[in-house]
């Protein structure tokens, strides 16, 4: 057998067994350092890491399928925000039925609540999968502008599904008398149809995420999504983006993994609700599904470069960032403006760089010792 | 037999593409498709390659009837194409191109060397391999498309256009190895505009016109007929 002078793509060198468990090492250490950082912090920067740590899984996730895959989805807050629903609702009745409340002390680095928002994040993250199913079957015979359209659909059904659920269950007792099922809307069952809030919102949710929690996730939806576009998975996706037809010919199955990379995009997207829901002084509400949440996703993805993983989390810390400055316009009543500036800032970027920040390449692909060619 | 087209009918919408085609390719071969704009010649491999649902007719590979089934079933059976206009991802590197090439290949163990041997035959590709595939010139992405569609193994290699938008040496170039490749063991199923070129390398050759073979035998013979040389040979 001859040797070759380059390593073929996905045929890896050998290396000591430890050296898988570095990356997950680093992130659980990642993860605790910033938990022990709070008290540094205060509440005020605790609460904005959390909304980058949340962006940034959605950015990631939405990634997977607008990046990688190229199927452009504009709705990717409604598998959030189901995901969110759906994980609030399993921790609220969860603790409602067995403590008969849902408060949460502070400051816990891995408590039974956080075991609680784990359990529900997964499950969340399961039930968002299977929407993604759902939406990414029409993605076989859509395209371009058309999928655009069936995905913020999508987002906007379960708005108005969110408006038309029960406001929630109150007291331990209360709960106790429901049904399961309940037709009589003068006493809704609790399992159907569920009480979630209505167009009122979602209130008082269990406060369990933690920035330990939100950052071990992140370095795990990274090392998820790092894996998988290196892997031969992740290349056949980057080929049916680049060409269906071509992919085709390879032997990849264009549909299957179409609708896998939606599966993929929305499982992490309702973990990423998960974490919003169960974030000390949110209200989820209905329109949390709905296009503008949507949007503040494509457009870090967009800004990120489509495709780059890194880039999607740098234009993720880079929106929030830019948001909660301009929060401090309030004072000067300059507020309704920031949405003008994001546009312009996109305006800008399209004309600069219209790849993004990275386009499909990653941020260390820039560095002259990794640099590949071709990359600028 | 290694694919035996018989009655093959292909509409595009209410348009008949083909009507009634039959072809076949022993093993060993290179046939050759020659014809004119909108012969039908494309339209064939790709209804061969599953990329298109016949509407009649059958298409047997290796005596099994594929007719119908999804072009990538087909490349893990062994019948690759190359399509018209190279299909190069273009934002991947040259490698990662190649790699793709193996996607449907369960064994790996042999990779190394079809990668080493798809490599002697195209030089030109193994000096760019971490470029990105969008910025190699016309000819290179040409080799690429034909080094990494040899990646999945095939038994029969659908060819389309190779020739297109390169200049005259390259063409000499890409049919030699073509030549080459065939000698290797691969048959090839070849569709060509240059319709010297496709009838100096074939063995066999069928000329197209509208949607129906109208000649068929020997490239050498095909080479002298005089109606072949009116319309298709400029002579």
């Amino acid at each position: 057998m001859q040797t070759l002078d380059y390593a073929i793509p996905g045929t890896r060198p050998t290396q000591p067994g430890w050296v898988t468990f570095v990356p997950p090492l680093a992130v659980l250490m990642l993860a605790l350092l910033m938990h022990y950082c709070v008290p540094f912090l205060g509440a005020y920067a605790e609460r904005i890491m959390t909304d980058m740590a949340i962006a940034m899984i959605a950015a990631m996730s939405l990634t997977i399928v607008n990046g990688f895959t190229g199927q452009f989805s504009i709705g990717h807050a409604a598998f959030m925000a189901l995901g969110g629903y759906t994980a609030a609702w399993c921790s609220y009745y969860f603790c409602l039925r067995y403590w008969g409340q849902t408060a949460v002390v502070p400051g816990t680095l891995f408590g039974t609540h956080q075991l609680i928002l784990l359990c529900c994040a997964l499950i969340g993250g399961a039930v968002a999968a299977g929407a993604g199913w759902v939406v990414g079957l029409p993605s076989l015979r859509l395209r371009g502008d058309y999928l655009a359209i069936v995905t913020l659909g999508f987002g906007e059904i379960l708005r108005v599904l969110f408006q038309q659920t029960n406001s929630q269950a109150l007291s331990k007792p209360e709960l106790a008398n429901r049904p399961l099922f309940g037709s009589d809307p003068t006493n809704p069952g609790w399992v159907f149809p569920p009480g979630v809030g209505g167009s009122l919102g979602f209130t008082d949710i269990p406060k369990s995420t933690n920035l330990f929690l939100c950052y071990l996730l992140v370095g795990l939806t990274f090392l998820f999504a790092y894996r998988l576009k290196f892997s031969s998975l992740g290349r056949a996706l980057l080929s049916i983006r680049e060409d269906e037809i071509a992919a085709e010919a390879m032997g990849v199955n264009v549909t299957r993994l179409k609708v896998r990379a939606f599966m993929f995009a929305a499982f992490f997207a309702g973990i990423a609700g998960t974490l919003y829901a169960h974030q000390s002084g949110t209200t989820l509400r209905p329109i949390d599904s709905g296009f503008i949440r949507s949007f503040d996703i494509v457009i870090m993805v967009v800004l990120g470069g489509l495709g780059s993983i890194s880039g999607a989390l740098l234009a993720a810390v880079i929106i929030t960032g830019v948001t909660a400055a301009l929060l401090g316009l309030t004072d000067y009543g300059l507020l309704p403006y920031r949405m003008p500036v994001f546009a312009l800032v996109l305006i800008l970027m399209m004309i600069f760089r219209p790849k993004g920040l990275f386009g499909v390449h990653e941020i260390w692909d820039y560095l002259p010792q990794f640099g590949r060619k071709g990359a600028k | 037999m290694l694919l035996n087209v018989t009655n093959l009918d292909v509409s595009y919408g209410a348009v008949k593409a083909l009507h009634g085609l039959s072809l076949e390719v022993d093993e060993g071969e290179i046939v050759t498709l020659i014809g004119c704009n909108g012969a039908g010649k494309s339209t064939t491999l790709r209804a061969v390659s599953g990329m298109l649902r016949p509407r009649g007719g059958s298409i047997a590979f290796e005596g099994q009837n594929v007719t119908g089934i999804a072009s990538h079933k087909l490349v893990e059976r062994g019948l690759s194409h190359v399509p018209e206009g190279r299909g190069i991802f273009a934002n991947l590197t040259v490698a990662e191109n190649l790699a793709l090439g193996a996607y449907a290949r369960k064994d790996r163990q042999s990779l190394a060397d079809d990668h080493e041997r798809a490599l002697v035959l195209f030089p030109r590709v193994k000096e760019r391999l971490k470029q990105l595939a969008g910025t190699l010139s016309g000819g290179e992405q040409q080799m690429l498309a034909i080094a990494r569609a040899l990646l999945a193994r095939p038994k029969l290699l659908l060819l389309d256009e190779p020739s297109l938008g390169l200049a005259p040496q390259l063409v000499q170039l890409i049919f030699s190895i073509i030549r080459e490749i065939n000698k290797q063991g691969t048959t090839i199923l070849l569709v060509e505009q240059n319709a010297h070129m496709a009838l100096a390398v074939a063995n066999r050759a069928y000329v197209l016109q509208s949607g129906e073979i109208i000649k068929s035998g020997p490239a050498k013979q095909l080479l002298d007929d005089p109606d072949v040389k009116r319309a298709y040979l400029g002579a």
